[in-house]
């Protein structure tokens, strides 16, 4: 931050939103267009929200000319980097917001899931709330539709708002295509080669609810299929009748769980 | 002489304070000595004996040690890299460059297997759990784990195919150590059993939500933000999770604690799409399909699959006939609606679907 001060004294020509996306930290986000910070339209109610509103603005969209001592510039450079998140929490929804996220997006910008079972796939940010300084940013997966923690701390200062909570869902909503195949593999855990009774149990209950899931789908016509059950059409109706003993399923995900641990 | 030049640094300890090793307990060598915990492992690691010579710090020849320090000078610069190896391979007798690398790596691969074995012995659990208390494998990043810490597992116990995993004891799933440098450590020296067992030694750990305190100290909410965010402020939902349960839980399930059963999962602790403060839709094309994953039945009992069927819940007919019927006794059958209330719908659908739904799904509806 401190040497963007005397860059910017020194150079106007360079964008303050392009030092800002490029910065160390600010990974994350996009650059907004300019025609869209300067629409007021888009900046509704940010007025009240951020101080040195004015100014702050002027940064953003580099028109800034205010002989302000280091004090005030560094207030005016905060308010900017903060109506800059506001803005862009509003931005990233719109239609070229998105597919600039979207290009993001597919070059893992975001990261990678953590969680195992979802081999790697491709983040993306949210925030848990739409006021700002309510939480910091989180990371979606949507192969298993959950939410973690940036790995880098460097990410874990970033203000939630600024991504939003409707982003994610609205990507997919707006590009259904993109929508990641689910996969029903899960961690089993076992104390030499056993089955653990506890997670195993568990795990039945939750094949259940996925089960429970696909009939409620399948009552409005949609058949939905995991990765793991793409046999033939029928048999997502057959083994039904094996469901009490979930024994199917069951056997399935071993089978596959051994070929991942024994294949890799 | 052995002891006063190695005493500020054996094999194993060096081995354990490299980069990438701060998972590996250091080994007891009462436990390397005993023949019978080295079982089978001869056939599995080439130069064995060599390699066991050099985790123990055995030097058969002694008076060479003076030339040998000179010529390893040399090596280390060929080698490069991995000083603390080294520095142990100082004490080994002459030999090739290449030669000493090999057992280097037989050594590291032998380690590694009797790691493997030793953290599910008692000494070993027991110096793992010091490790895991002081958070040294790291918390979970599942963001409604609340920082629950997690165990280094692998997900084969044959060498060679899978790096190491954490284990969270909240989610019951694997993930990837955030640091790249674990991204070269075998899982199989943590071995698959490792991490189970741990938490079936140790059943009256708590692995309860841990980070509450210092995440509300990170992002204060204030009472307005935790309404507007619902069921995903950390702070109530992790206090929630065990009161709206149904009273009578029995204490243990399955052989946990109930309240360490996956305190990560279920009602509160799962993600909840939304638009606009609009839950997505499961039926929207891309709507939320996997929350199952992270289900946990308010009730536990519903988990305990015999006595389930012991009082005819499991089985779908007498499921279907156990509706209305009140002939337990009280609080069993105060158990038993909870659970039939949740089940009973999806259940009484299950029979006729398969043939209906593709034709006639108004008929389901119309029942």
């Amino acid at each position: 931050m401190e040497d963007f001060n005397s860059e910017t004294d020194s150079d106007y020509t360079s964008y303050w939103r392009d030092w800002f996306v490029s910065s160390r930290g600010n990974e994350y986000f996009c650059e907004i267009d300019e025609d869209y910070l300067t629409d007021r339209f888009n900046l509704t109610g940010l007025n009240t929200e951020v101080p040195y509103y004015q100014y702050a603005l002027d940064l953003v969209t580099d028109v800034f000319d205010l002989d302000a001592d280091d004090d005030l510039r560094e207030q005016i450079e905060k308010s900017a980097r903060h109506l800059y998140g506001l803005v862009h929490a509003r931005y990233i929804v719109t239609t070229r917001g998105l597919a600039k996220m979207l290009e993001k997006y597919k070059k893992s910008d975001f990261g990678k899931c953590p969680r195992v079972m979802c081999d790697g796939h491709a983040l993306l940010p949210l925030g848990e709330s739409d006021l700002p300084n309510a939480s910091t940013v989180k990371l979606y997966c949507p192969k298993c539709e959950d939410i973690y923690n940036p790995k880098s701390s460097r990410h874990s200062s970033i203000d939630g708002a600024y991504f939003g909570t409707s982003f994610h869902s609205i990507l997919f909503q707006v590009y259904p295509a993109l929508n990641p195949e689910k996969s029903s593999r899960r961690y089993e855990p076992r104390i030499y080669g056993f089955k653990v009774h506890a997670a195993a149990a568990l795990a039945r209950y939750q094949d259940n609810q996925r089960e429970d899931l696909k009939w409620r789908l399948a009552e409005v016509d949609i058949n939905h299929r995991f990765i793991e059950d793409s046999e033939s059409d029928d048999d997502a109706f057959e083994y039904d009748e094996d469901y009490v003993e979930g024994h199917v399923e069951q056997v399935k995900n071993d089978k596959l769980f051994g070929d991942a641990a024994s294949l890799a | 002489m052995s002891s006063s030049e190695g005493a500020p640094e054996s094999w194993i300890s060096s081995f354990c304070s490299l980069m990438g090793h701060e998972f590996f307990a250091e080994v007891s060598e009462d436990f390397i000595e005993d023949d019978f915990n080295l079982t089978g492992l001869q056939s599995q690691v080439p130069m064995y004996k060599e390699a066991l010579e050099m985790i123990l710090d055995v030097e058969p020849e002694d008076d060479e040690e003076e030339e040998e320090e000179e010529e390893e000078e040399d090596e280390d610069d060929a080698l490069g890299g991995e000083p603390a190896y080294r520095r142990a391979g100082d004490r080994r007798h002459a030999r090739v460059a290449s030669d000493l690398s090999v057992i280097e790596s037989s050594a590291e691969l032998l380690y590694g297997l009797i790691h493997q074995r030793y953290i599910t012995s008692r000494p070993g659990i027991q110096q793992m759990l010091e490790k895991y208390e002081m958070q040294h494998f790291g918390t979970c990043p599942r963001v409604n784990c609340n920082g629950c810490k997690v165990l280094p597992v692998g997900r084969s116990d044959t060498p060679g195919h899978e790096t190491v995993k954490l284990f969270c004891p909240g989610c019951m799933d694997i993930y990837t150590p955030p640091n790249s440098r674990f991204h070269s450590v075998d899982g199989a020296f943590f071995g698959t059993t490792f991490g189970c067992l741990f938490f079936m030694t140790f059943p009256d750990l708590d692995i309860g939500p841990r980070l509450d305190a210092a995440l509300s100290s990170i992002s204060p909410r204030n009472a307005a933000t935790q309404s507007r965010t619902g069921s995903l402020t950390r702070t109530p939902a992790g206090r929630q999770a065990r009161s709206p349960t149904p009273e009578n839980q029995p204490l243990e399930i399955n052989g946990v604690r109930t309240p360490n059963l996956c305190p990560g999962l279920g009602k509160g602790k799962i993600y909840d799409p939304k638009i606009y403060g609009f839950k997505v839709s499961e039926v929207s094309r891309v709507g939320p399909r996997m929350k199952w994953l992270r289900m946990k039945p308010k009730n536990v009992v519903e988990l305990d699959e015999a006595w389930n069927h012991e009082h005819g819940m499991s089985p779908q007919e007498a499921r279907d006939d156990k509706e209305g019927d009140t002939e337990m006794n009280p609080e069993q059958s105060q158990d038993a609606a909870i659970a039939n209330r949740k089940k009973a719908p999806m259940r009484r659908r299950r029979p006729n679907l398969g043939a209906l739904v593709p034709t006639d799904p108004m008929d389901v509806h119309g029942r």
